[in-house]
């Protein structure tokens, strides 16, 4: 198997979240992302946040269905974490002239425009989720994440049938698309 | 309870999890009422939303699980960055600044220094004394007991100034500068052979910064003559002139030119020289080309290196006459004419070598 094909496969796996795929992504390139941050004035903790990012820019790609990498995988994960580490640089007002200046070999802005679009989603819903409270946050996550029915549901919170865990549910669904939707902007 | 059995129509809708019939029907009702349609985009959205979010909480989640993992089985290393260099990179930019700025305070205050030192004037001229160490008062003292002559001076004096002076009249008249001989409690003279001779402070003018001494000493001997004139004419700007001077124990001569015609700030009792003079040629004459004093060498400004100033020897003639006033020294005669006119420089200086004196106060 040639790199390309290697890689494709890699982002292929990535998409469908297999570990190995992950994980061998993680293995390969995360101590040169690591050496990127820690040398511009961040810390193992900044390079770890700024992996993973740039692993979800990667996965929002691969899941749109273009598994065409223009670059070497190595090479655009390192042009996304620079991106996004300048942008985080610029926000902590501890600007680095050395980062900035490095011209950009890849065309990535794209990716990563829609990546940030989709984490300020990502967010307010985070956010939406936590002011929701317990049980709700956990009912709803079990039966919209977990895909769980209304009886397990009921059987897990202690509720006497399905027909109160999803009265509850309701509730709790009313809420939370309250919250979620007077911030909500579209696209 | 109408409404949460709307709500889970509409996501059965949105899933696509009713029956063909129910769908029709469901959708005959989205048609003829705006608020379930409205209802239905909405909650598409949400759960597309929420759909999301839960795939990439997920994600986050294994990324964070692999991170441990592989981090635990040491298959990634958290690279070797220290506290104090991490703490350098952090800081390393603020450090950079300071010290800048620390710099530039430096200058500044140097600048600010040297402007305000620059406007005080009497800071700005450096008088022309020499301070001669102790070894070298020990020395001379030993020399003085080797030639079995008792010191002239004192052991326990102290020596505190020195400066140059020539004489203007051979019973023992020495004119020098009034700052080289203020405040001295004694004031001896040294000859271009090593000898001292006591002397006393007939005459000091501040003011004109002129001093004449005599020289009070049995061991002294006059010459025969004053081999150079006091020249009292007016003076020409680039004229040749000369000076001989005490700046280290040796007599030194300097030569140069008459650069203007009055002293530091427009002085009018003095004129500017342009000649190498050190402290310690204070009082020295200034002799132009004929072997004539025109001047006495007094002072020289701090910046301006080589412009030194000189008392107009007319001043001598002015100082001289109230030095007449005394009846004691009624009797003092000026050397008219030079003797060494149109001698070449090395026999002039020969000659009036043997009238300049080191001039030493305590």
């Amino acid at each position: 198997m040639t790199t390309d094909s290697i890689e494709q496969g890699l982002l292929k796996g990535l998409a469908q979240h297999e570990r190995k795929a992950i994980e061998t992504i993680y293995r390969n390139h995360y101590s040169m992302v690591q050496s990127l941050i820690i040398n511009n004035s961040g810390t193992s903790d900044d390079a770890k946040d700024i992996f993973q990012e740039a692993l979800v820019v990667l996965y929002e790609k691969a899941r749109s269905g273009s598994f065409e990498l223009h670059a070497q995988l190595k090479t655009y994960i390192y042009a996304v974490c620079r991106r996004l580490w300048l942008k985080k640089l610029q926000l902590n007002k501890r600007f680095s002239g050395d980062l900035a200046n490095a011209e950009e070999t890849i065309s990535i802005s794209e990716d990563v425009a829609i990546y940030e679009h989709r984490n300020v989603d990502f967010e307010l819903m985070e956010m939406a989720m936590q002011n929701l409270g317990e049980p709700c946050k956990a009912l709803l996550e079990s039966y919209y994440l977990q895909k769980k029915n209304m009886s397990e549901i009921a059987m897990e919170f202690g509720y006497t049938n399905a027909d109160n865990a999803k009265n509850q549910k309701y509730k709790c669904l009313m809420r939370l698309k309250k919250i979620f939707f007077s911030q909500y902007k579209k696209p | 309870m109408e409404e949460l059995n709307m709500l889970e129509s509409i996501e059965r809708y949105i899933r696509g999890e009713m029956l063909p019939e129910e769908r029709v029907f469901f959708e005959g009702l989205r048609k003829n009422n705006p608020d379930v349609d409205q209802m239905v985009v909405e909650h598409t959205v949400f759960l597309h939303q929420m759909e999301k979010y839960g795939d990439r909480k997920n994600l986050r989640s294994t990324l964070q699980d692999v991170h441990n993992a592989l981090f635990e089985s040491g298959q990634i290393r958290q690279s070797k960055e220290t506290r104090v260099v991490r703490l350098w990179l952090k800081y390393r930019k603020v450090v950079a600044v300071a010290a800048s700025i620390a710099g530039i305070t430096a200058l500044c205050m140097t600048a600010i220094a040297i402007s305000l030192s620059s406007k005080t004037a009497s800071k700005s001229i450096e008088v022309l004394n020499r301070k001669i160490s102790i070894l070298d008062q020990k020395q001379n003292s030993l020399n003085a007991k080797l030639k079995e002559t008792p010191p002239k001076v004192p052991l326990e004096a102290e020596f505190k100034l020195g400066g140059t002076g020539f004489m203007i009249d051979t019973r023992g008249y020495i004119v020098t500068n009034a700052h080289v001989v203020n405040s001295a409690s004694m004031v001896i003279v040294q000859n271009n052979k090593g000898q001292e001779f006591k002397t006393k402070i007939i005459y000091i003018n501040p003011d004109l910064d002129i001093a004449f001494l005599k020289i009070m000493d049995s061991d002294f001997k006059a010459p025969p003559v004053i081999p150079y004139g006091i020249n009292k004419s007016n003076l020409e700007l680039g004229e040749a002139i000369f000076t001989l001077g005490y700046p280290r124990d040796e007599i030194v001569y300097g030569e140069g030119y008459l650069s203007a015609k009055t002293g530091y700030r427009g002085d009018t009792l003095a004129c500017q020289i342009s000649v190498a003079a050190n402290p310690g040629n204070s009082g020295g004459p200034v002799l132009d080309k004929n072997g004539d004093v025109i001047g006495i060498l007094s002072n020289r400004q701090v910046q301006a290196q080589g412009a030194v100033f000189a008392i107009r020897s007319k001043y001598i003639l002015s100082a001289l006459e109230e030095v007449k006033s005394d009846t004691a020294y009624t009797g003092i005669h000026l050397p008219q004419t030079s003797m060494v006119k149109n001698m070449d420089r090395i026999q002039q200086i020969k000659k009036i070598q043997e009238c300049i004196y080191m001039v030493k106060s305590y």
